[in-house]
This record gives C-alpha cells, sequence and structure tokens, in this order.
C-alpha cells in the first residue's frame, strides 16, 4: 500500500466508521470530496451556474466547428443589411435583428452579431483559461518552493512577491505590450492576433501569480508540520516527491477556488486591455473587442451595445459565482 | 513600535530601489533601441544621433541609471555638457530634483508632467474613495443585519451584477447616457478649485468618482457583510449578549470594531493603488490625470514618463502598504509590532 492511498484513507474517516459501529449506514465513512459534492449539490444557485458555466465551455469548444461546417458566420461582411446613410446602422430597426441574426448585424459591416459573440467567448475563454493555467503554475510552484523550504529561498521569493504585486498591473501591461510583442514577434510567433494573444496570456500569468503564491505559500506553512510530511520525510522521501505526491494533494481545493477564480478576473482584464487597445484585435472576435467596438454605437444601437456587454457580464456572474460555492462547498469549516 | 516604522519604512525605501532598477531595466535594456522612439514621426537619422546623446542613451544601461537615480537626489541636465551650457544655456533642459527624466516627446521634465497630472488623478481617488468608503460599507453592514432577508439580497445581489460588468463599460454608459442623452448632470470636465471652486470641481467629479465608486462599493458590500457577519458569530458577542447588553451597543461597538478593522486595511491598499491614476475611468472621461498620461506614453513609446509614472505608482503603493501596516496596530489593541 502506497504512502498516498494510507493518506487518503485517513481522509476518508476510516476512524469515524469504526467508532459508529451501531448504525453503519447513518455514518458511512465519507471522503472531503464526497462530502463537498453533497453540499454543492445542496447549493441550488451554485449547480445552475456550474451549469451555465459548462453549457459556455461547451459552446466555446464547439464554436470553432461550427464555424468551420459554416453553421457560424463571423467575417462576412452584408452591406445589404446596413444603410450607409446612417452611417452603417443595420437597415430595418432593433439592430437589424431577423431569424438568420438572431442577435442582430454588427453597425459597419453587416457581420452576424451572434456568430461573433460565440466565437468571441472561444477567445475570450482561451486567454483566460491559458493565462490561468500559467497563473496557478507559477504560484503553485513559487509558494511550494518557498513555504517548504523556508529560510533564504522564502525570504527571496516573499520580496519577489511583494515587489511584483507593487506593479501598477493595468499599466505595466499596456506599457510592456509595445516592446514585448515585438520580442514575442522575434521569437517566432506569427506576427500580428497571435503574437498579441500570446502577450496578453504571458503578462498577465507574470502579473498574476503570487497572489496564488502567497496562498500556496501558506497552506504549505501549515501542512508542512503535519504527520504526514514528517513521516515522508523520516522515510527518505525526496523534496519533489513530498511536493507532488505530499503535500500537492492538500492544495487542490485552494487551487480549484481561486482558479475558479481567476477565469472572470482575466476576461474582464483582457475586455479592459481591449479598450486599452492592447489585446487580440479585429476581424478576429474577443468578447473585449467587440465590446469596445459595440461602446461607439452606445447611443445609436443599443442592441448592439447591450450583447457584448451582457455576455461579458453573465461568463464573469457565473464564473464568480460559482467559485464562491465551490469555496464554501470545499470549506471543511463548513457545517457537515 | 517606533523600531517596527523604522525598519519598515527602510525596507520599502530599497524595495523602491530595486523597483526602480527592474523598471528601467525592463524598459531600457529590452532589444529595441530606446533613442528611436524620441522623435515621433519626425525621427531623422541625426535627430535620433543627437537625442541619444542629450539622453545619455549612448551609455552603458546601468550607467544610464546612475545618472537616473542622481537625478531624482540632485537633478540633472539635457544633455549634461558644461561647454554647451556656456556657450548655448538655451539647449539645455534643466530638470531639478526629483528628476524622474525628460520626456523629448513632451519636451517637458516628467516630473513637471506628472506634478501637473497628480491633483486630477487625487481628487478623483478621493472623491471615489469617500462614495465608496460610505455606500460600501453601510451597504454591507445593511446586508449582514438582515441576512438572508431582501434588503441583504437586493444588495449582494445587486452588487453582484454591477462587479461582472467591465469598469469601462459603466463608465461610457453613464458618460453616453446619463450626461450626453438624457442630460442628468453635466458633462464632465475637471476644474479645479483654483478655477471654478468647489462647486465646479464637485460636478466636474461626479460621474467620473461614480464609476470608479460603484465597482469598489460592489466589492465592499461584500467584503464587510462577511466581516460583520463573522464577528457577529464570535463569543464575545453572545457573551455581550448574555451580560445583557442592548442590541445597539453590541453592534455598534463590539461587533463593529472588530469587522472595520480588517476594512481599514483593505482601504488602505485600494486608495493607495488608485492614487497613481485610475487608467480607465480617466481615459473614458477623458481626463488629464495619471492614468491618461501613462496611457498616453505607453501608447507613443514615451520611455521615460511610463518610467516616471510606474515608480510614481509604486512609491504610493509601498507607502500604503507602510501606512496600513502601522494604522492597523493604532486601531486594532490585539495587533502588537516589536
Amino acid at each position: 500500500m502506497s504512502e498516498t492511498q494510507r493518506d487518503m484513507e485517513f481522509g476518508s474517516g476510516v476512524a469515524v466508521e469504526t467508532l459508529g459501529s451501531t448504525d453503519e449506514k447513518a455514518i458511512a465513512g465519507r471522503t472531503p470530496w464526497q462530502l463537498a459534492r453533497a453540499r454543492l449539490r445542496r447549493d441550488k444557485i451554485t449547480m445552475v451556474v456550474t451549469g451555465i458555466v459548462i453549457a459556455s465551455i461547451v459552446i466555446a469548444i464547439l464554436a470553432p466547428v461550427l464555424t468551420a461546417l459554416g453553421v457560424l458566420d463571423p467575417e462576412t461582411f452584408h452591406p445589404e443589411l446596413i444603410d450607409p446613410n446612417t452611417g452603417g446602422l443595420p437597415i430595418d430597426g432593433g439592430g437589424g435583428i431577423s431569424w438568420q441574426h438572431p442577435l442582430g448585424v454588427e453597425p459597419g459591416t453587416g457581420r452576424d452579431v451572434l456568430s461573433r459573440i460565440v466565437l468571441g467567448v472561444t477567445f475570450s475563454m482561451t486567454v483566460a483559461l491559458s493565462a490561468t493555467i500559467i497563473t496557478v503554475v507559477l504560484g503553485t510552484v513559487a509558494g511550494l518552493v518557498a513555504g517548504f523550504l523556508g529560510g533564504r529561498t522564502d525570504f527571496a521569493i516573499s520580496r519577489v512577491i511583494d515587489m511584483v504585486l507593487s506593479f501598477p498591473q493595468t499599466l505595466m501591461l499596456l506599457a510592456l505590450s509595445g516592446m514585448f510583442i515585438d520580442i514575442i514577434t522575434n521569437a517566432g510567433v506569427p506576427a500580428g492576433n497571435p503574437s498579441n494573444g500570446v502577450y496578453i496570456v504571458l503578462v498577465l500569468g507574470l502579473f498574476g501569480w503570487p497572489t496564488i503564491a502567497r496562498i500556496i505559500r501558506g497552506q504549505v506553512l501549515s501542512l508542512r508540520e503535519r504527520e504526514f510530511v514528517e513521516a515522508a520525510k523520516s522515510l527518505g522521501a525526496s523534496n519533489g516527491r513530498i511536493f507532488f505526491k505530499e503535500l500537492l494533494p492538500n492544495l487542490w481545493a485552494p487551487l480549484l477556488v481561486y482558479g475558479t477564480l481567476l477565469m472572470p478576473a482575466y476576461i474582464s482584464a483582457e475586455a479592459a486591455l481591449s479598450y486599452l487597445g492592447v489585446g487580440i484585435k479585429p476581424p478576429t472576435p474577443t468578447l473585449g473587442n467587440l465590446l469596445t467596438y459595440s461602446v461607439n454605437y452606445a447611443a445609436s444601437d443599443v442592441t448592439f451595445f447591450l450583447f457584448p456587454a451582457i455576455t461579458i457580464a453573465t461568463l464573469v456572474l457565473c464564473f464568480n459565482l460559482m467559485g464562491d460555492g465551490l469555496r464554501d462547498a470545499l470549506d471543511p469549516k463548513a457545517d457537515r | 513600535m517606533f523600531a517596527y516604522v523604522v525598519r519598515r519604512i527602510f525596507v520599502g525605501v530599497i524595495m523602491l530601489f530595486v523597483m526602480s532598477l527592474v523598471t528601467y531595466l525592463l524598459f531600457f535594456a529590452a532589444p529595441s533601441d530606446p533613442a528611436r522612439y524620441t522623435c515621433g514621426k519626425n525621427c531623422s537619422p541625426e535627430l535620433i544621433e543627437q537625442n541619444r546623446k542629450a539622453l545619455g542613451y549612448d551609455k552603458p544601461v546601468l550607467v544610464q541609471y546612475g545618472e537616473f537615480v542622481k537625478g531624482v537626489f540632485v537633478g540633472r541636465e539635457f544633455p549634461d555638457d558644461p561647454e554647451l551650457k556656456k556657450s548655448a544655456p538655451e539647449t539645455i533642459a534643466s530638470c531639478p530634483a526629483p528628476c524622474l527624466g525628460y520626456s523629448p516627446l513632451q519636451s517637458a521634465t516628467v516630473t513637471s508632467l506628472i506634478a501637473e497630472a497628480a491633483p486630477i488623478s487625487i481628487s478623483l481617488a478621493f472623491m471615489a474613495f469617500l462614495m465608496w468608503m460610505v455606500f460600501g460599507i453601510s451597504g454591507g453592514i445593511i446586508a449582514a443585519l438582515y441576512k438572508g432577508r431582501f434588503a441583504d439580497r437586493a444588495l449582494v445581489g445587486s452588487a453582484l451584477v454591477v462587479y461582472s460588468f467591465p469598469t469601462f463599460f459603466i463608465g461610457l454608459s453613464l458618460y453616453i447616457f446619463v450626461a450626453i442623452k438624457w442630460q442628468l448632470t453635466p458633462i464632465p470636465v475637471y476644474t479645479p478649485i483654483s478655477e471654478g471652486g468647489v462647486g465646479a470641481w464637485l460636478s466636474g467629479l461626479f460621474l467620473p468618482s461614480l464609476t470608479l465608486a460603484l465597482i469598489y462599493i460592489a466589492g465592499y458590500i461584500r467584503l464587510t457583510r462577511a466581516f460583520v457577519l463573522e464577528s457577529m458569530g464570535e463569543d464575545y458577542i453572545r457573551t455581550a449578549r448574555a451580560k445583557g447588553l442592548p442590541q445597539r451597543q453590541i453592534m455598534g461597538k463590539h461587533t463593529m470594531r472588530a469587522a472595520l478593522t480588517p476594512i481599514a486595511t483593505v482601504a488602505g491598499l485600494d486608495l493607495g493603488a488608485l492614487l497613481a491614476g485610475a487608467i480607465i475611468t480617466e481615459t473614458v472621461f477623458n481626463y488629464n490625470g495619471l492614468g491618461k498620461l501613462a496611457v498616453q506614453a505607453a501608447t507613443t513609446y514615451d520611455l521615460p514618463t511610463t518610467v516616471g509614472i510606474v515608480l510614481v505608482a509604486a512609491a504610493f503603493i509601498i507607502t500604503a502598504n507602510i501606512i496600513v501596516d502601522v494604522l492597523y496596530a493604532v486601531i486594532d489593541p490585539r495587533v502588537k509590532y516589536s
């Protein structure tokens, strides 16, 4: 029996089972994950928003396929649907909403809004997810190393964390864009939107990791004093083994929660940076550049103005609520 | 306590030095040529070379950084050339301490650019701060008092919704609909107190600071609610109730004191970060504060200005950190630094 298996059994409440021998069914041992899932199932709001999040992920994955099949058509111009005399507003009022274009057409180009928003979700989520992964990986490694090794390593990493957190983030993302996008292009990424996208993902990750690192460091500081780590050490386990097999399994809960909460933050960040002129640019749609374009028509084409904003807000809201729900469900202090 | 404060300030100053070095290297040691960005579209090879010399970009980057630091403390001149100063003093731009560099694109010292923009950002930050503290905290307290009831749900729900929209969407909606289309407020233009008096200053600040405040109010409602609920569950609150203290005293004195202490910390840090400019809000309302200056500098590759603003912002953040930590010991008797 391996050490991890034994740990898991400790966690599953073997002790409870032996104590409650009178009524086995009522006091059956449950793992923390089972408890969390049971708590989640009782939390209706979290279940609903998780459903929406899963649905939007499915849509995001399907969108490129549907575009290739011709079901979604985000890039064809429809000059016949817009009126050049009004500065390119859709001809029939109400944003040009019709059966062919359920959310209307884009002023100025006549492109299908629904297709662009759906594909925008794909691109925005890809950016947000990649940045989240980088953030979580960097933060976890830094936090694990700092918390476990302690001493000078901890001091050094903690000071770097303080420093990165003291930089004005939005400003740095904006100011570094010119130079770093050139560097990324020179490194072999195709110029234009691929480089812009890689830049956004990289800098969001590079400026985002300290928060995760702090949280993980705090957790590791208390975990490393626990008996199972001591046991592993005395059995001669290497640091790598302790990191990945002993500590990491105990960090999944906070990582899952903060990872979920990073997604909406990065979806919003992509939008804000688009507004400032940094990031993936049209014709490739992202929720950020759609919203940035749509605010030009705030007064003249209200539906076009509202759809991208509502999409962003819905996604952000659902991810945030899901993160909160996960946190409540995974919190060992919560009522069982 | 005194020793603690001194130590924190010392560490803060060291951190600012390291950050200035990192920032300087990030922007000036990149493979692109900083001199190329000094003259915008009118660049001729001669002009580039002239600017390179005048601004000291021909020297190794660490020497440049040394001159930059020297400039902060004793000031410097561009170009630093005593002979030229004798023959043609009008060609020299002097930059008195604290000199954060010289922007050839704007033909001004970075310090003067920042000094011009700072009052706007600081006014905006303080107005927004007032709004979000008043409405955020009272909203959070109401939500906590009526936990699970309609008021709580309405407050927390609307906070969550507002929190989900991007700042620039909220700002532009307010600007386009409230100010322009419905004309409920005057179109916001920043007027210094010296020019239009307090009234014009306040009315110019209203919509931008409301935009900024809305996002923070949403956050603070949730934060305050959580802290108040947490302290309402403490044992000493039960004790206070058990010994028969009136509800008002329990809430006003025992609960709030414990709940608002951590909020003071968060608020201090948020304000510190905001003093260096609200980039999005200032861009939306076309306010020439530090945020707008930063956007302008970043998009025109005005490296000296960019570095200057980054450092000023970092200084604000570091200072806010120190003040908050020290303040924490004052308002929370349980915290003792040694």
